[in-house]
């Protein structure tokens, strides 16, 4: 039996911790405190359970997709159906749990960053649903491109507030919400959207994630009466992706792969690939591996699915990097709109661009391997909101 | 060995006057303005100052400083070439200077090289913002024993079995947070500073200086009373910023400087 990671302290190996600004240290505390007695409270779960089930509308299904399996000729492919969620994606099982926390804290108003909006409409609506004031933070530049996403929330009853320090995308959300933060602390609660952020943050979103993964591996089970050969999730922040891994970080013969978003290519340096192509920092509150200069000065990264644009990713998975449990490749803007289009036009299931990622690497993985072996890639958003950038790419062409 | 920072406080208590500390962002607008302002704020009666290391994502400061930082980053600035400017710098000024910044470009120029370097530089003291006694450990087992002194934050969500774990550990002086907020926007209320300030001197017997919204002669006399020292950081910065093309500017922040210090 490993040790159970993070520690006291918020650490995986040399990841994660808590670097923040002295302000802000007693909330995190007090979060993490809230959180571990929730965590062991049969109370907090059943209602947790509740609302994944009668809200979100869980559980997803794991589809065996047979046209796509049948097109690459190789393994067996699943996809873990996060698109059917309430909101569009997996974020709304993070944003219920971290809403009922909320709740449980005494906390009456809520504040999130968001790029592609996902997360900034899983966050408005759990407001909505629980009654609280709520704040979504986001990139000027952002609030441009994701125009649907900003109406979504704004119907929700949600104030976005649009910022415009640094290069107005999710990175300067997240700061921004961070100042916000540390003015409003004593009655606001920060929904952080990924496993990024400071302790408990990244241990608290996986754990709400991991039902992602619990599925799964009941689904697969069932199915195929064995588990799968390999997990493929694309990785920004890394929610959608640990979700999945997580529950099956101990399974040793199951092959975990992250897809991070290469862009324009690697060797352009447009790209949101931190851990195949950044170093270690520290960034919103934690040691990670980071896009950043040679004087740790932190790059904006770029990608076309704005969900995967972030230039961290949470401590787990530098960590998974580091001793090896998790192996992550990159695929390119132009690779994820071919796999987007593939996917539409043979399962009649429109992928959210950051989830395309994860198709994607799988449609090189698939056709090499045995058909006996079994791949399950997270769909962890419908594409909806990409239609826009997609159309506009067809009319060029 | 005492240190500068030790020894000004000792002077300033043996005085009975309160400490002046400012901030400035350095390469801002310049590096080489950066070392005459130093000078200059030095000679105008500047106690300690702070000199901002800029970051990319200043997580804990309001737009003042966030757009300095930007702008000396533009010019290129490293905490390398701070580094140097500090070192030449050191010949003829002898004023206490504490490297204030996020944890980040520490990190990546090497924490043990940093600390060599920035003894041999003549830096007495670092404030790292996003670094709590909780993480602090990783740098300071360099620069602890370099001699470097260590400024810790209290803020006013401060619990008081973390003042007294931080004041335990801490050296120089104790750096409270007026408000709970970001650098430079919003006014700090006397009465809060004040009960704040008295809950941490049960504690501990370091010099304190108040910081984060003081922007004015007035207020700096104000807050001085209830403690050892004040921080101006943001109001001086503007000023750099308005006046960053004039040739008058050293004189400007000086005059500014001794307003302040003439009512401390």
């Amino acid at each position: 039996m490993q040790q159970l990671l993070p520690d006291k302290n918020g650490h995986f190996g040399i990841f994660g911790g808590r670097y923040v600004a002295e302000t802000l240290m007693p909330a995190l505390i007090e979060l993490d405190g809230a959180y571990r007695k929730a965590k062991k409270d049969p109370a907090f779960r059943k209602e947790f359970a509740h609302y994944l089930k009668e809200y979100a509308g869980r559980e997803t299904p794991l589809y065996f997709a047979r046209r796509l399996t049948e097109e690459l000729g190789g393994a067996k492919i699943y996809l873990k159906r996060e698109d059917i969620n309430h909101t569009g994606s997996h974020k709304i099982n993070n944003t219920l749990g971290q809403a009922l926390l909320a709740k449980r804290m005494g906390k009456k108003r809520v504040i999130a960053e968001t790029g592609a909006g996902q997360h900034g409409v899983a966050t408005a609506t759990v407001a909505a649903l629980f009654g609280m004031e709520c704040q979504i933070f986001m990139g000027e530049e952002d609030i441009r491109r994701q125009a649907p996403n900003v109406f979504r929330m704004k119907i929700l009853d949600a104030e976005v507030v649009p910022v415009s320090s640094g290069t107005a995308t999710l990175k300067d959300a997240m700061n921004e919400a961070m100042r916000h933060w540390v003015s409003r602390v004593r009655d606001t609660f920060y929904v952080i959207g990924s496993t990024a952020g400071p302790h408990p943050y990244p241990m608290m979103v996986r754990d709400f994630q991991s039902i992602i993964g619990k599925e799964t591996k009941k689904q697969v089970m069932a199915k195929e009466g064995r588990l799968p050969d390999f997990l493929v999730a694309c990785v920004g922040g890394g929610s959608n992706s640990m979700g999945l891994f997580y529950p099956f970080k101990d399974d040793e013969g199951v092959e975990m792969i992250g897809v991070e978003a290469a862009g324009k290519g690697i060797s352009t340096g447009h790209h949101a690939a931190s851990i195949s192509a950044g170093s270690i920092g520290v960034l919103h509150g934690n040691k990670t591996f980071l896009l950043q200069d040679d004087n740790g000065q932190v790059y904006d990264a770029y990608s076309i699915a704005a969900g995967l644009d972030y230039p961290g990713v949470g401590p787990e998975h530098s960590y998974f990097k580091i001793t090896g449990r998790a192996k992550y490749v990159s695929i390119e803007d132009e690779e994820a709109i071919e796999a987007f289009m593939f996917l539409s036009k043979h399962e009649g299931i429109i992928p959210a661009m950051e989830s395309a990622h994860a198709i994607a690497y799988a449609m090189k993985l698939a056709p090499a391997l045995d058909k006996t072996k079994i791949v399950v890639i997270n769909l962890s958003g419908r594409g909806d909101k990409d239609a826009e950038i997609i159309s506009r790419r067809m009319e060029t062409d | 060995m005492t240190g500068r920072i030790q020894k000004k406080f000792v002077d300033l208590q043996k005085n009975g006057r309160k400490a002046f500390v400012a901030y400035l962002t350095a390469g801002h607008p310049d590096l080489e303005t950066t070392g005459k302002l130093i000078s200059a704020l030095e000679k105008a009666g500047v106690d300690i100052l702070e000199i901002g290391v800029p970051f990319s994502d200043p997580t804990a400061d309001g737009p003042v400083i966030q757009a300095s930082s930007q702008r000396a980053l533009k010019g290129g600035v490293t905490l390398s070439n701070i580094l140097d400017m500090i070192g030449s710098l050191r010949n003829t000024c002898d004023i206490p200077l504490v490297l204030f910044g996020y944890y980040n470009p520490i990190f990546s120029y090497g924490n043990e090289k940093f600390a060599q370097r920035a003894i041999k530089a003549g830096v007495d003291g670092i404030l790292v913002v996003d670094l709590p006694p909780e993480e602090a450990q990783e740098l300071r087992k360099y620069t602890d024993p370099a001699g470097i002194d260590f400024i810790s934050l209290i803020a006013p969500t401060t619990t008081d079995e973390r003042i007294s774990n931080i004041s335990r550990n801490a050296s120089g002086f104790l750096y409270y947070i007026s408000i709970t907020g970001v650098t430079g926007t919003e006014k700090p209320v006397i009465e809060h500073v004040k009960a704040d300030v008295e809950r941490i001197r049960k504690i501990t017997a370091l010099p304190l200086v108040v910081g984060f919204g003081i922007s004015t002669p007035r207020q700096a006399s104000e807050f001085a009373a209830c403690a050892d020292g004040i921080v101006v950081g943001s109001a001086l910065v503007r000023l750099i910023e308005e006046h960053s093309e004039s040739h008058d500017l050293l004189e400007i922040a000086s005059s500014f400087a001794r307003d302040i210090r003439n009512v401390l």
